[in-house]
């Protein structure tokens, strides 16, 4: 355990001592804005929902996520400190984890940054409370589902930019596989089933319903298990890596 | 040392002669497929007089290979280090010698055959293996973005220090490796040498039974060079070093055993002395070029 919270340790860390992280953190915080307020007028419209704030958030998160993913596992192969860390007494799935929890909470604090903009929408009017916690509970387990694919990309790479740019393009995939107007426009020469099957890998309708404030524990499945699946693709992967 | 009679067969690759060593060498070289009787030779091991469970023999590599792809780095290396041993780990560019000692140290997984670190096997007890070692990896990697002294806490942290011990561990291998004046630096601004001995800090920080240090002298200046190979004679009698180097003064400085190993196969192995009587001239780098000029040409 003591081992496991050294490694967590170091990694939250070594984001705040990083200028890539501030750097990307006030893009994160300056882009959620702009898009709430400029781009879906969330002031102008005048009505106390976070709508408009959560709907952006996913393809906010395209930029952010592998952001904080990119340099996880790919800085420590291209420096060599990954010989130092894996001839450590910690076994790989210890160090996978502490790096991914490590990375999850520092999204979390980018997330909780956004808190001006409840402050707003309580300014205009009485919100429901149920649906701003469970909106922020999907942006969580959003992110943290991106930040499962991004561990992926850059345990398989020493190269963050490669890194950030793959994981970047899947998650993409995992947001407009169940997007309705991907969706509608599919529907026009696909059959329904391959539809509705690519949809089912979608992010989209887990977010959404999630957003709603509907708690539905498939929901909770889906995201749980594309992050285990994903943790355990890199456990693969840097298994059966020939070098650092 | 206080061994006696450990015989050892070694099989002289290139020369095919079969020697005999002499008393007092017990780390034995076992060329592959000649697996040798040793479970014979009496091994009252450790200087200490006591018996372990591992019979005094610290790490013990067994026919260990390793192919990347159509590569074949290690072809079978096998050999035993006993505590108060120091084997020089010799070989020309590309010979084997960082690929054998990355799977002792668990970064990379053997194709074939296994190490025993006091006993704990390397695939299936790799953390207690993990526990034992001391490991400073070629070129020293370290992290750069953190400080001299906040690196060593990481590193006693994943060792299982807490508290006041691992302060006292830390300031320990502060003070041993010289680094007192660069403690607050970041690692990435010191020089080449300076993150050498930050390395060679975290390996020794836990007081290992089993180090094993790939080229440590390497980018050192002489003063340093001079200081690390006197910190190994100190270490020596109470654990099992492994260092590989191209400096062969180093050897006949440092090491009580050399194994000369080319192509991913061990050529040669004996004490400084015994290597050195090969040539006619007693020079350990005409025996090494003796055995490894040739290798690729074949
Ligand atoms: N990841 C890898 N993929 C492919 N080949 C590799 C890899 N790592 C090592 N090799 C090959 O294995 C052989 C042994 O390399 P190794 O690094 O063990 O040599 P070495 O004895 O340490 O040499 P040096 O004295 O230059 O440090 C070389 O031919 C090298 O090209
Ligand atoms: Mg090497």
């Amino acid at each position: 355990m003591s081992t496991f919270n050294a490694l967590f340790k170091r990694e939250l860390k070594s984001y705040f001592e990083s200028p890539v992280a501030y750097v990307f953190l006030v893009v994160f915080l300056l882009l959620s804005g702009f898009l709430t307020f400029f781009v879906s007028r969330l002031y102008e419209q005048g009505q106390a929902t976070l709508e408009p704030f959560f709907f952006w958030q996913p393809w906010v998160y395209l930029l952010l996520v592998p952001a904080a993913s990119m340099r996880m596992w790919s800085d420590e192969r291209r420096s060599g400190t990954l010989e130092l860390l894996l001839t450590l007494p910690v076994t790989m799935a210890q160090s996978i984890l502490a790096k991914f929890l490590a990375a999850w909470a520092f999204l979390v604090l980018a997330i909780a940054l956004t808190c001006p903009v409840v402050v707003t929408i309580y300014g205009l009017g009485q919100p429901d409370a149920g649906t701003i916690v469970s909106g922020y509970l999907g942006c969580i387990l959003l992110a943290g589902a991106y930040l499962a694919v991004g561990a992926v990309t850059s345990a398989m790479t020493r190269n963050q930019v490669i890194s950030f740019v793959v994981s970047l393009v899947v998650c993409l995939f995992l947001l407009m596989a169940g997007w309705p107007p991907v969706t509608e426009m599919l529907v026009q020469w696909a059959p329904n089933w391959l539809v509705n099957g690519v949809a089912a890998f979608s992010v989209m309708p887990h977010f959404e319903s999630i957003q709603r404030g509907v708690l539905d524990l498939r929901d909770f499945v889906y995201y749980f298990s594309v992050m285990g699946v994903m943790l355990f693709t890199a456990h693969l992967v840097l298994e059966n890596r020939k070098s650092a | 040392m206080t061994q006696k009679n450990s015989r050892a067969g070694l099989v002289f690759h290139g020369f095919r002669s079969f020697f005999r060593m002499p008393e007092g060498w017990h780390a034995i070289c076992i060329y592959p497929g000649q697996l040798t009787p040793d479970e014979k030779s009496p091994r009252a091991g450790a200087t200490d007089g006591v018996i372990d469970s591992y019979g005094g023999i610290m790490l013990e590599v067994k026919d260990i290979k390793k192919s990347f792809g159509d590569i074949e780095a290690v072809r079978g290396i096998s050999f035993k280090v006993e505590k108060g041993d120091v084997l020089g780990f010799l070989g020309p560019n590309g010979a084997g010698k960082s690929t054998t000692m990355r799977m002792i140290t668990g970064f990379l997984i053997p194709t074939a055959g296994t190490a025993s670190v006091l006993g704990h096997d390397i695939l299936d007890q790799p953390l207690e293996a993990k526990r034992q070692i001391g490991y400073l990896p070629e070129n020293a990697p370290v992290y750069a973005d953190m400080t001299v002294t906040g690196f060593l806490v990481f590193v006693a942290g994943m060792r299982g220090y807490s508290g006041k011990e691992k302060t006292d561990r830390v300031n320990a291998a502060v003070e041993r490796c010289n680094l007192g004046r660069v403690r607050h630096q970041t690692i990435g601004t010191l020089s080449k040498g300076f993150r050498q001995r930050v390395c060679f800090a975290q390996a020794v920080l836990h007081d290992p039974p089993v180090l094993i240090m790939d080229e440590p002298t390497d980018g050192l200046d002489p003063n340093q060079k001079f200081a690390v190979r006197s910190m190994i004679r100190e270490m020596a009698a109470g654990k099992a070093i492994v260092i590989s180097t191209h400096i062969l003064e180093e050897v006949e400085a440092v090491c009580t055993k050399a194994v000369i190993i080319g192509d991913g196969r061990i050529l040669a192995c004996g004490t400084p002395a015994e290597l050195k009587a090969r040539s006619p001239s007693g020079r350990l780098d005409e025996v090494f070029r003796t055995l490894t000029s040739g290798q690729n040409a074949a």
